[in-house]
């Protein structure tokens, strides 16, 4: 073997064991799930290790499988969008909370419409995901939007493909406002698309969106930023139309029940209040409430607390709503009362 | 004396050792191949019991009621091959002739090795090359025209007119298409390279033109060898995940135009898996995954028998 290409595997090997042997010092914690708040996870999980040289390795592999992960016992939380409801987390011993709120945007592709111009009502959103409303032109979509050019363009639906808590939020407002999409669709994860071709994951949503003449999709308020897209003003539940943004999505939070002792089952599309975005919605941790390692549980509600305390400007740079006050003080105070180590001593204080 | 005898005896358990560790290794393959079939097996149970023999003719796919059925992905998967099949075969016959008749020796090697080497991209680059190149080209001068033109035809018109989207079953058969080319044109490059000279050059010694040596000489010594290269090309295009999930559309929908998105097996595993919650749905997923395995396994299956019968039949004249 060449000389100088040993040398480099030496030192490639030698780096790699220094690397390990770094990180396998500190108490490093691990979780799974949702893939929305990935970005804002990684940017605290990154600002974390620097100040206290605690890693957290977040993978970000969607929220069915973060519940899968965290049931196996896998990982040290699992994420999710989609809230786990109170007898499910009874049930499997788990307990829950809310860290940044976010919303849905539905996205067009339509030539000679500007940004933010379309508005629709939820009934014509959801008339248009049943395959009901196929033209541009329809009269129903024409009757919201006075002095808007609409020609008589296929609408071509996307949805995702995969299971996502996105889908779970948007179909929960459908169900909410129609109650055919409630009877044939209904709200999960993944569901039975009556029209439409399906996109992987938010970026698969959005590329199609942008590919597809006469489009209509849904996705993620940072994606919708980030790429640029025309979002729609939805008709909220007080009847007037909002534009998707940190403030509609406030509006929504701040009229939202949290509830500690439901493990902050709250989801919150179709909120009342003027400013409201209707299709607003929280992303959750789930944790076990009996944690067998004690020292990394504490662990994981410490890096949450510091997430809480400082990373609510991170998270409103990368276009997420930071959780009130109050919320937060309610989610401490649940940790207190539900986290215990296996001898039934509670871990936060 | 002594030294030797012990030298042997050590040489024969070093013999048995060898030939008991390749024979481990062997039937290892074996095992695991079992131990798959077996997994795929019994975590389709649930969907088995449920749906039963139903499962392989419905088209219904609802996660919200777990209600699943197979019929959707089992067309697109089967439609799209072929399609596939259907461009491949002749472009790669005529890969194939150029290469072993027409084309001057220089340019033979490099040629060949291009086509290999087209085999050896990662299918990944085909589908994102299928959605951020091919596609809009597609959906912007192909599919108009296709509309115009074959949409508005009798009978096959139904086939070929929808909104034109770029993404679909037609879509992803022309991607599938050239990712299979490689494999069925290097195959029939190898079998028209066996056949013997002699019949050849008898052949243009009566007259024979070059098309008729082909057709009438070369593709009947060669049928077995040819049907099995493309065997192996619909095995390769009937597994293929990513390049299919990038342009089929991914929707659970039946629809009679080519140029609707559809669904096919892969891509509905590739898609799904991770997110799939609750019991039945995972178990349909994995009795999907059960029938694409006995698909490709029959294919490949008729695929090996093929070309066994022309290895038999190599070198002997006809």
């Amino acid at each position: 073997m060449n000389s100088k290409l040993k040398q480099l595997i030496i030192g490639i090997a030698a780096a790699t064991v220094v690397v390990y042997a770094g990180t396998s010092q500190a108490v490093d914690i691990t979780g799974a799930g949702a893939t929305f708040p990935y970005p804002v996870y990684a940017k605290w999980a990154d600002a974390y290790k620097t100040k206290t040289g605690i890693g957290m390795n977040y993978q970000s592999i969607g929220s069915g499988g973060g519940i899968k992960q965290i049931l196996a016992k896998t990982v040290d939380f699992g994420a999710t969008d989609a809230p786990m409801t109170p007898e499910e987390q009874e049930k499997n011993g788990l307990t829950q909370f809310p860290t940044v709120i976010g919303g849905v945007v539905p996205v067009i592709n339509l030539e000679g419409v500007d940004a933010g111009q379309l508005k629709l009502s939820g009934e014509v959103l959801a008339d248009i995901f049943l395959g009901k409303i196929t033209k541009w032109n329809d009269s129903r979509i024409v009757a919201d939007n006075k002095g808007v050019k609409l020609s008589d363009q296929d609408i071509t639906v996307v949805h995702r493909a995969d299971g996502s808590g996105t889908t779970f939020i948007f179909t929960t407002y459908l169900s909410q406002v129609s109650p055919e999409w409630k009877s044939s669709v209904g709200a999960d994860k993944a569901v039975s698309w009556k029209t439409g071709t399906g996109g992987k994951g938010n970026e698969g949503v959005a590329s199609y969106v942008q590919r597809i003449k006469g489009s209509i999709g849904y996705v993620e308020y940072a994606y919708a930023l980030q790429n640029k897209m025309n979002g729609v003003q939805l008709k909220n539940r007080e009847g007037h139309f909002v534009k998707p943004d940190e403030d509609s999505f406030k509006a929504a939070a701040a009229n939202a029940n949290w509830d500690k002792s439901k493990g902050f089952f709250e989801i919150l599309t179709n909120e009342p209040g003027k400013g409201s975005w209707p299709i607003t919605g929280a992303t959750f941790i789930l944790v076990y409430k009996t944690q067998d390692k004690a020292a990394t549980g504490q662990e994981v509600l410490k890096f949450f607390d510091w997430a809480f305390s400082n990373g609510s400007k991170m998270a409103s740079e990368l276009d997420y709503v930071p959780l009130p006050e109050n919320v937060q003080k309610m989610i401490r105070a649940s940790w207190k009362e539900q986290v215990k180590d296996a001898s039934g001593k509670t871990i936060w204080k | 004396m002594f030294s030797l005898e012990a030298r042997l005896k050590r040489q024969a358990v070093f013999d048995l050792l060898f030939r008991s560790l390749t024979r481990a290794a062997a039937f290892g393959v074996l095992a695991l191949l079992a131990a798959i079939i077996l997994s795929l097996v019994l975590g389709s149970m649930p969907a088995i019991n449920t749906f039963g023999l139903g499962f392989l003719f419905s088209s219904e796919w609802d996660p919200v009621n777990d209600k699943f059925g197979a019929l959707i992905p089992i067309i697109g998967t089967l439609v799209t091959s072929g399609i596939a099949l259907f461009i491949a075969i002749p472009v790669s016959f005529g890969i194939a002739v150029f290469l072993t008749e027409l084309s001057p020796r220089l340019l033979r090697r490099p040629l060949g090795i291009a086509i290999e080497l087209l085999a050896g991209i990662p299918s990944i680059i085909y589908g994102m090359w299928g959605l951020f190149v091919f596609a809009p080209m597609f959906a912007d001068n192909i599919e108009p025209w296709i509309n115009r033109h074959i949409g508005s035809m009798p009978y096959i018109g139904p086939f070929f007119s929808g909104p034109p989207m770029g993404i679909g079953m037609l879509a992803a058969g022309i991607i599938l298409a050239i990712m299979v080319i490689p494999f069925i044109a290097s195959v029939m490059r190898d079998v028209f390279d066996v056949v013997p000279a002699m019949l050849k050059e008898s052949a243009y010694a009566v007259g024979a033109t070059t098309w008729e040596v082909m057709w009438n000489v070369v593709l009947p010594y060669t049928k077995v060898g040819v049907a099995g290269g493309i065997m192996l090309g619909l095995g390769r295009a009937l597994g293929e995940t990513m390049a299919v999930t990038f342009v089929i559309g991914n929707a659970h929908e039946i629809s009679k135009s080519l140029l609707m998105p559809g669904n096919s097996i892969s891509s509905a595993l590739a898609n799904e898996f991770n997110e799939a919650v609750g019991e039945l749905y995972t178990s349909s997923l994995i009795e999907l995954g059960l029938i694409l395995f006995f698909i490709t396994f029959v294919v490949l299956s008729i695929a090996r028998f093929m070309l066994y019968k022309l290895g038999q039949r190599e070198g002997k004249v006809t």
